[in-house]
């Protein structure tokens, strides 16, 4: 009896797991092998021509993701690195009010907070508008629906999830290791890039982890903030998903995208053992 | 001692990052007061409280919020349950198929939200099932499950096995024994999971806009009239839920502090 009952605990869950998200891997495998149009109806082919059909078609919006996601990713490690460095050893007693402070954006939905960071970016907002209106800025500046604007926009969302991280290796740093540093003349320089740094890069690649994958993925930034050059992969496949109904060639491109990402997560995962990964993930 | 002016600058830097967080927060807040009268709500025409006064008049985002509670409500009562028993399961013993299941919750986790809506959106079309409020379900106790479980696991695992011992010997039963002095013991866990759970599925946009069918929850609603302009009563809806979520916060982290104290 005794013996059973993890696997009693665990038969819910691992039901809902398998049946909604391993069986619909599967199924989202099978349809990216058919040919066919909503119509006539689809027939498992395994014709592997929707993937290079899909990747040649919006190539552009694939490598697009990825370097929006990666530059968004950059900007973010460089601005909050330096955040959670602050508070993990200097903000004291005063440390979960920052937290707070960090985190409170999170209690408005993402959506609306995207929309009211575009309110804050329009041409004739409260920000650029009152600036051309004191002759600061020329009346045809603008940053709504342009790169920098969608950029902008995944690092203002996902910052939160790299300083968390990052807060969190830096907080066990048993600060007897840098006096240990500084006794040995470690000038404070070389204190944090031989003490330091090296004990908060796990943090580090949980916040790039956490921040790259659904910065990449992300469909709302591009929508709300960019303008038609910024299209990115995710705009791609819900139009192809919803709007065309084009089946295979939508799921090949979200084999594609989670093939891309996954490679790069199971590299890191395989490094840092997976329950660790986890563990930093649900800090 | 004086602070070094490093230190100083990088204090006022995490003010300056809070402050630009928040920035888009004080704007939403604010343009629920405005008194604007075409479509658009991007310049400040003076202060009014109509949109507070007729906050349910818009029938389609009255309808969208009250489905977003309802599946939010739903999907974390699931996500809890499920996660709490697969929590305990993988915090507490050893089985066969213990690896399997940790990287399916890290996949869970892991899997871009893009590609989860997809591949369900796919299943649920190879099944010809209709999308809509049961689909948004169960997608979202999906996500959802995986981060119960990791934060029951933390509180599984350090948890003394002695005590459910000591409730054994004192004559409880398996179900006493849980209900008594496991679950209280990992309910911090458990909350925090449903509180995260909640937080999820009443935020989600990407998963729920493929297996929503025409349902139309809050998110959805409001990316679907950016083009038209929004209506100043999102802002208001906005900024209750803003206020509502800080206050559960604050007070919770309060009454844990008391706890603490005690």
């Amino acid at each position: 009896m005794k013996r059973w009952a993890p696997y009693w605990l665990a038969l819910p869950g691992w039901m809902w797991l398998g049946i909604f998200l391993v069986v619909p891997i599967v199924a989202m495998a099978s349809v990216s092998l058919q040919t066919g149009n909503l119509l006539d109806g689809f027939v498992q082919t395994f014709s592997v021509s929707n993937y290079t059909d899909a990747i040649g078609k919006y190539s552009t919006q694939l490598v697009r993701s990825l370097v929006y996601g990666g530059v968004a990713t950059v900007i973010m490690l460089l601005l909050g690195y330096p955040v959670a460095y602050w508070i993990a050893f200097k903000a004291g007693s005063r440390k979960s009010m920052y937290l707070f402070l960090l985190l409170l954006p999170f209690f408005v939905s993402f959506v609306l907070r995207t929309i009211s960071w575009g309110f804050l970016l329009a041409d004739d907002g409260i920000l650029f508008g009152t600036l051309k209106g004191w002759g600061l800025l020329p009346e045809n500046f603008h940053v709504l629906a342009t790169t920098v604007a969608v950029i902008g926009g995944l690092v203002y969302n996902f910052l939160p999830f790299m300083i968390l991280p990052i807060y969190v290796a830096l907080e066990r740093v048993d600060p007897r290791v840098i006096e240990a540093a500084y006794d040995l003349y470690a000038s404070r320089f070389d204190a944090f890039r031989r003490v330091v740094l090296p004990l908060s890069l796990p943090g580090v690649f949980a916040g790039v982890l956490m921040t790259f994958v659904p910065a990449t993925a992300d469909p709302v930034n591009a929508a709300v903030l960019g303008g038609t050059g910024n299209t990115m992969i995710g705009n791609i496949i819900q139009t192809e998903y919803l709007v065309n109904s084009n089946y295979p060639t939508a799921s090949a491109l979200s084999f594609t995208l989670m093939a891309v990402l996954l490679v790069g997560i199971f590299i890191y995962a395989r490094a840092l053992g997976t329950e660790n990964v986890l563990e930093a993930a649900a800090r | 001692m004086r602070t070094r002016f490093g230190d100083r600058i990088l204090h006022w830097y995490t003010w300056l990052i809070i402050l630009w967080l928040s920035s888009p927060i004080v704007v939403m807040i604010m343009f629920g007061f405005n008194d604007k009268k075409s479509k658009s709500n991007t310049s400040w025409q003076g202060f009014t409280l109509k949109w507070y006064q007729q906050l349910f008049a818009i029938d389609g985002l009255t309808e969208a919020l009250i489905n977003s509670v309802i599946i939010a409500v739903v999907s974390t009562i699931l996500a809890t349950t499920l996660g709490t028993l697969l929590g305990l399961a993988v915090g507490r013993y050893r089985f066969r198929g213990k690896g399997v299941t940790n990287f399916l919750i890290f996949a869970a986790i892991s899997t871009p939200e893009l590609v989860m809506g997809a591949s369900l959106l796919s299943l649920f079309v190879s099944a010809n099932a209709p999308r809509g409020h049961i689909t948004i379900i169960i997608a979202h106790t999906l996500f959802s499950l995986a981060f119960v479980v990791v934060t029951v696991r933390a509180r599984v695992v350090v948890l003394d096995p002695s005590l459910e011992e000591a409730a054994r010997d004192l004559g409880a039963g398996t179900w006493d024994t849980f209900r008594l002095v496991t679950l209280p013991s990992i309910m911090p866990g458990v909350a925090a999971g449903a509180m995260l759970a909640f937080a999820l599925s009443i935020d989600d946009y990407v998963v729920t806009s493929f297996v929503n069918g025409s349902e139309l929850t809050f998110p959805l609603w409001i990316i679907g009239s950016v083009k038209v302009g929004i209506p100043a009563q999102v802002n208001v809806m906005g900024t209750l839920i803003f206020a509502l979520g800080a206050l559960v916060a604050v007070a919770n982290s309060v009454s844990a502090r008391r706890r603490a104290a005690r």
